[in-house]
């Protein structure tokens, strides 16, 4: 978000300023957008973190309350802000997002339609993609749930790449005035196939459509309706496992005949206060195990290709 | 809504092809995939006989061609499908559940086809074209009305793809290059699967106006990745360890504009170090000090030598090349530009990074890091490569293999460089969605490889 507008760019140099959003880390699931002003605090578990003490430290610094807790300020990316919406609304994910990206094949100066908006995780990945010479061009028919993704393409400072309409695409389809002109056009709404129609006389020639939906059934339906104008039409199911990494001290001394169970060869010596390198009775390795909880489905994405008839 | 609609600019987002561009041929529907650079001399070698390939110069990506076989030789002709004929084997859903075909009566033993060989080469000589010769064969089979529908479709599909094979223009951009190349050569890109080049891509908040740093052993691919999101402002710069660059060759057939290739730097790292000691106050390390498992240097040579071989980008499993009338090569080789036609030429990627550039990156950082060294220990490479940039930048470093990621990440957990760490592996499953044949496809990838990505912390360089 930051890194499209020259001015304002992370380097070495740049330090926080007000007005500036910030994403509050706290821990890996738990963190929070703030605006930071320079007579607002933060509360939480930590403490009380005055927004003074933050301006004029670099992004990525660590920063205390009054109590001696801490918590970490980052500069804003769309993965970032997807993480921090993740506990507001149903959206997409990381992996769901950055595959359609790549797979509508979504890059700087492309046009895209997208309905509905939701939330705006998508969008803002797709302003990050067009920027800075193309525009998203999003559509919810929920007039506050439009107004209030207005505001935080304003807060994030991509108001300039995207513009939200309040339009029901299912029943009235796209406005003419794209008509032949979108690169790419993204659906994720109940009855997809409804739009399917519109989105085919929106997009160019070859153009690429993705359509996500959670149900198999929608999925078979859209397929159908694609099938006229469409080709290349492929779904997937894309999901992200997630590994946890630990320490794990095996102790050799166990074992009388001098057998072992050997650590995985460490290339490198920790170099924090591991034990001396002659020690012989533990072994320290880095072992790595899938988390035990992951997420089954996020929905299936249909991808497809307006067909060539010139 | 009405403000003045964008356009895409062509030089951008080019949709029509032109001379001496790139482009990726599908063949028959994904059995084979050609790279090849359009120009009036280029051909296509299909089964045994050549195609010019000059048809398909100034046409739509995404254009349908098939092979026709004239009295003379055989050409491409462009092939518009009738919207009926298309994706035949969802043709009335209803029609399936009335079939009452099987085929317990049917037996394979090669006898069910009436004409010959020598026929169907007198039905060629006199004029037929591919789908008529198509459609006498199945007039001529004894067994054809006996089968099901669905196996009626496949015989036709099957013998379409024999006498007239069908090739779609297809764009190269990041994803149908990266689709070839892993269902061809995967080593040749590490295994380096879409879904987890995309998700590099993302993490590593890879997008216009930013520098972003890039260690590509994986032919070019991630640094053609990444320029494309850049669009032509901002910079990639490609480093390197030991002496020579690595091979970049697929960048060349992303179809780059001047602009975009302007983004693309080279620059090595022992330099780098040198610099950032006199600029950064960041402690130099000497060349000596990266104990680096040695790339397989043979494994290398090897890439370069193949392509030099065969002036030819194919990633088919038979021989494919491209032939050029007047004796030019289509293909421009990395440090040489081609003195014929100007049409003919590949712009170049991958200049030494300009002094200013390297001035810029020292002063400001680089606003994140995409590692693709799937062979290399990447510790060794995160460590040195970290403090080149800004703070609160992100990073994603990909992997063939679960250890070397897991060490790298408990090291900067100790060393306190970064947060929001996380490795990642990808799960990508593809579906076959037909009416009343819904499901997951038979074959699937088993990896895609894992991800480690993160966002580097301050650190207080005065107590280091």
């Amino acid at each position: 978000m930051l890194l499209m507008d020259s001015s304002k760019k992370i380097s070495f140099n740049r330090c926080i300023r007000e007005g500036d959003l910030v994403i509050v880390y706290e821990k890996h699931d738990t963190m929070k957008a703030v605006k930071v002003c320079e007579n607002s605090v933060l509360q939480n578990r930590f403490g009380v973190f005055k927004h003074l003490d933050w301006i004029g430290k670099p992004f990525g610094s660590k920063v205390f309350s009054n109590k001696g807790g801490f918590v970490y300020l980052l500069a804003p990316t769309p993965e970032l802000w997807t993480l921090v919406l993740s506990h507001m609304t149903q959206i997409l994910y990381i992996a769901d997002i950055g595959f359609v990206v790549m797979y509508l094949e979504v890059v700087p100066g492309c046009l895209v339609l997208e309905s509905g908006t939701g939330s705006g995780s998508l969008t803002t990945s797709f302003a990050r993609a067009v920027a800075p010479t193309g525009h998203v061009y999003t559509f919810d028919f929920h007039e506050q749930r439009a107004a209030s993704a207005r505001e935080d393409f304003e807060g994030t400072g991509i108001s300039n790449l995207v513009t939200v309409g309040v339009r029901d695409i299912q029943g009235e389809g796209f406005p003419d005035e794209f008509s032949g002109l979108a690169d790419s056009v993204f659906l994720d709404l109940p009855q997809p196939w409804l739009a399917i129609p519109s989105a085919r006389n929106m997009l160019k020639q070859d153009g690429t459509l993705c359509s996500f939906s959670p149900c198999i059934e929608q999925v078979q339906r859209s397929c159908e309706t694609l099938r006229s104008d469409f080709t290349d039409i492929r779904t997937f199911e894309i999901l992200l496992r997630t590994y946890e990494v630990r320490e794990w001290k095996m102790d050799h001394s166990k074992f009388e005949d001098g057998s072992s169970i050997a650590g995985p060869p460490c290339k490198r010596r920790q170099p924090s206060s591991e034990a001396s390198v002659g020690d012989d009775t533990s072994f320290p390795a880095v072992v790595a195990r899938p988390s035990a909880e992951t997420r089954g489905h996020t929905g299936y994405l249909t991808f497809a290709r307006r067909k060539c008839v010139s | 809504m009405s403000e003045s609609k964008p356009e895409s600019g062509p030089v951008i987002n080019p949709r029509v092809t032109w001379e001496g561009c790139s482009v990726l041929l599908d063949i028959n529907d994904g059995d084979r995939l050609v790279f090849a650079r359009l120009s009036a001399g280029s051909t296509l070698k299909i089964g045994n006989k050549s195609c010019s390939l000059q048809p398909l110069i100034g046409c739509t990506f995404g254009s349908l061609f098939q092979v026709e076989i004239g009295k003379e030789k055989p050409y491409l002709s462009r092939f518009v499908p009738p919207t009926d004929d298309s994706n035949v084997q969802d043709e009335g859903g209803s029609q399936l559940q009335e079939e009452s075909r099987d085929n317990r009566a049917i037996i394979d033993n090669n006898q069910a086809q009436t004409l010959t060989g020598e026929d169907i080469d007198a039905m060629r000589r006199q004029g037929a074209t591919g789908n008529e010769i198509v459609e006498a064969l199945i007039a001529n089979s004894a067994t054809f009305d006996k089968k099901t529908q669905f196996s009626q479709e496949k015989y036709r599909l099957k013998k379409q793809k024999k006498y007239a094979p069908r090739v779609l223009l297809r764009r190269p951009f990041c994803r149908s290059i990266c689709e070839a190349y892993f269902k061809k050569y995967p080593a040749r890109i590490g295994f380096l699967r879409v879904d987890a080049l995309s998700l590099l891509l993302s993490m590593a908040n890879a997008t216009a106006n930013s520098d972003v740093l890039v260690v590509d052993m994986v032919g070019g691919l991630a640094t053609g990745a990444v320029a494309e999101r850049l669009g032509g402002s901002g910079s990639v710069c490609s480093t390197y360890l030991g002496g020579t660059p690595y091979p970049t060759e697929i960048i060349r057939m992303f179809n780059f504009s001047d602009e975009i290739c302007k983004t693309i730097m080279l620059f090595k790292i022992c330099t780098f170090f040198h610099f950032s000691s006199e600029f950064c106050g960041v402690p130099s390390m000497t060349c000596a000090q990266f104990k680096m498992k040695p790339v397989s240097e043979s494994a290398n040579m090897k890439m370069t030598i193949q392509w030099r071989e065969k002036t030819s980008l194919s990633v088919g499993t038979e021989d494919v090349y491209l032939s050029s009338k007047n004796g030019d090569t289509d293909l421009v080789p990395e440090n040489k530009l081609s003195s014929s036609s100007k049409t003919c030429k590949a712009p170049k990627a991958g200049e030494k990074a300009p002094k200013q550039a390297i001035q810029s990156w020292k002063e400001n950082g680089f606003s994140s890091l995409i590692i693709a060294a799937p062979e290399q220990d990447a510790w060794g490479l995160v460590k040195d490569l970290l403090p080149l940039l800004t703070y609160s930048a992100p990073f994603a470093i990909y992997h063939q293999y679960l250890q070397p990621l897991a060490t790298c990440m408990h090291n900067l957990q100790l060393e306190k460089m970064a947060i929001g760490l996380q490795i990642s592996e990808p799960w990508l499953r593809e579906y076959q969605v037909l009416p009343s044949r819904t499901h997951p496809c038979m074959q699937m990838s088993g990896t895609g490889g894992y991800i480690l990505s993160g966002t580097r912390m301050y650190t207080d360089t005065s107590q280091s």
